[in-house]
């Protein structure tokens, strides 16, 4: 009950501030029509398969979850600023109620999102099916890592160093390193480790395949983002925890 | 009979003592102000008294339960309105009833009627449906005060009610504040003593986390010889001035 009263009231306050509508959702659409626009520029005869909506959708929707992040965290920093996070703490709410109002809010949202922006994918012409829907059921795991990387930053940082760090960082590492915008083996090297170390090429290649019915091509990519979801959402909780704890003088 | 007791509380934040060895008794529907320059260990003991961080020594009994082994239910009959307006800056005045009075257990029916009654006691009825970030200061602190009632609480913790209100916001509010006395026992830090003086039944005086000195107005300045609080207070505070 408290769960969903605070989940309520974060749903409330993120979805009643207009820039979090157009970065959620008005942007990866830009994306995805600039990119088709890019797509239908390049001469078939050039063999560019790299922005055809069956490649840019699921990267754009894995790409569109990075703005929980900053939703996730510029919330958490801004209720432990304004002390509304004391008074919450003060009554019978417990963790449990806190990080779940936290997180449940921003998934069922991170899942709307996904669903229009493959429905738009749909009308710029890719092909809906079963495949579809899974590859948007595999993207949730980044979704829930990028929750833990907001709640983490806001549960240890100010609100304007959250907006550093989850919103102009973080959307520009996952974009770089993610291959949707660049060929990572047509770069190589370095860059290219480096994206295969992080996550979110990984979360999109699971996307792709998963899309594309390739099903053993998903869990070699999953299993790294769900490791990388796992330690972040576990050292969010217990950066929360020791907030709630309230220790430091 | 006693609302608060406390015995011996202490909180240690590694070699800084910011509570030492408090013993302190507040009686049931008395408005208790607690004084003390910056440091002096106001707010660290309301945070004890309201569970928001645990004692390093000593215990406080709320109302027959303890804030180290029965926290919950202390929680349960207690309220904060913290320094800052803690409100939900987009949600309405409303909503920001509702939510504090349903976190408290209050069903919807009861959450919304509780609301309304509220409202209108703290002049915040016309302005149900404005989102709180939209309300001024004075309006601000009103609905912070109000979300810390709707619980029905029997001890409050009012932590600087008026800081940075103009004077007719600072009056209104007081005036909110009397209402409630012998309704709920209070407990207020402030730095105004013209507040302490229209407000409060009692008066501590901490200095260095310790107890330096407890009565009423007439006490306090007699136990220090001075003409007034503002003098008793500085004298008590270890001012020389």
């Amino acid at each position: 009950m408290k769960t969903m009263l605070f989940a309520g009231r974060n749903t409330k306050e993120i979805l009643r501030d207009p820039i979090n509508l157009l970065f959620g959702l008005g942007f990866p659409l830009i994306l995805l029509l600039l990119l088709d626009v890019i797509s239908g520029a390049i001469p078939e005869g050039a063999n560019n398969t790299m922005f055809n909506i069956e490649n840019t959708a699921p990267g754009i929707a894995t790409f569109g979850t990075a703005f929980f992040a900053l939703f996730a965290g510029m919330l958490l920093a801004k209720d432990r600023t304004t002390s509304f996070l004391m008074r919450l703490f003060a009554s019978p709410m417990t963790a449990i109620d806190f990080i779940m109002g936290y997180t449940l809010p921003l998934l069922v949202m991170a899942v709307v999102q996904i669903i229009i922006t493959f429905a738009v994918a749909g009308l710029l012409g890719l092909p809906l099916s079963f495949d579809t829907l899974l590859a948007a059921v595999v993207i949730l795991p980044i979704a829930i890592l990028f929750v833990g990387v907001g709640l983490l930053c806001g549960s240890l940082l100010s609100d304007k160093a959250v907006g550093g760090i989850c919103g102009a960082l973080l959307t520009n590492i996952a974009g770089w390193f993610s291959g949707v915008w660049i060929p990572l083996d047509l770069i190589g090297g370095v860059f290219k480790k480096t994206a295969e170390a992080l996550p979110f090429y990984h979360s999109v290649e699971a996307a792709k395949a998963a899309g594309s019915g390739n099903y053993g091509l998903i869990m070699p990519h999953l299993t790294v983002v769900l490791a990388y979801a796992v330690v972040f959402y576990v050292l969010a909780v217990l950066a929360f925890r020791h907030k709630m704890r309230g220790d430091k003088a | 009979m006693n609302a608060i007791t406390i015995r011996n509380l202490s909180k240690k934040y590694g070699e800084l003592t910011a509570v030492d060895n408090l013993n302190l008794d507040i009686e049931k529907g008395e408005l208790f102000a607690l004084l003390g320059l910056n440091g002096a260990g106001k707010t660290t003991t309301i945070k004890m008294l309201s569970c928001l961080i645990r004692p390093t020594g000593g215990d406080a009994i709320l109302l027959e339960d303890s804030v180290n082994s029965n926290p919950q239910a202390v929680k349960q009959k207690v309220n904060v309105s913290p320094q800052e307006t803690a409100v939900a800056p987009n949600l309405t005045v409303m909503e920001n009833l509702e939510l504090m009075a349903g976190i408290y257990g209050k069903d919807t029916k009861t959450a919304r009627q509780s609301a309304r009654e509220l409202s209108l006691r703290f002049g915040l009825d016309k302005i149900l449906g404005k989102k709180a970030k939209k309300l001024s200061g004075g309006m601000q602190r009103r609905l912070s005060i109000a979300m810390a009632l709707i619980s029905d609480p029997q001890i409050l913790f009012l932590d600087e009610p008026t800081l940075g209100l103009d004077v007719l916001a600072r009056r209104e509010l007081w005036a909110s504040i009397k209402q409630l006395k012998g309704e709920v026992t209070i407990v207020l830090t402030t730095h105004y003593l013209e507040e302490v003086e229209v407000l409060s039944d009692r008066i501590g005086v901490m200095t260095c986390g310790r107890l330096a000195a407890v009565g009423t107005v007439e006490e306090l300045t007699q136990q220090t010889g001075k003409e007034n609080l503002e003098d008793a207070f500085v004298a008590l505070s270890g001012g020389a001035v």
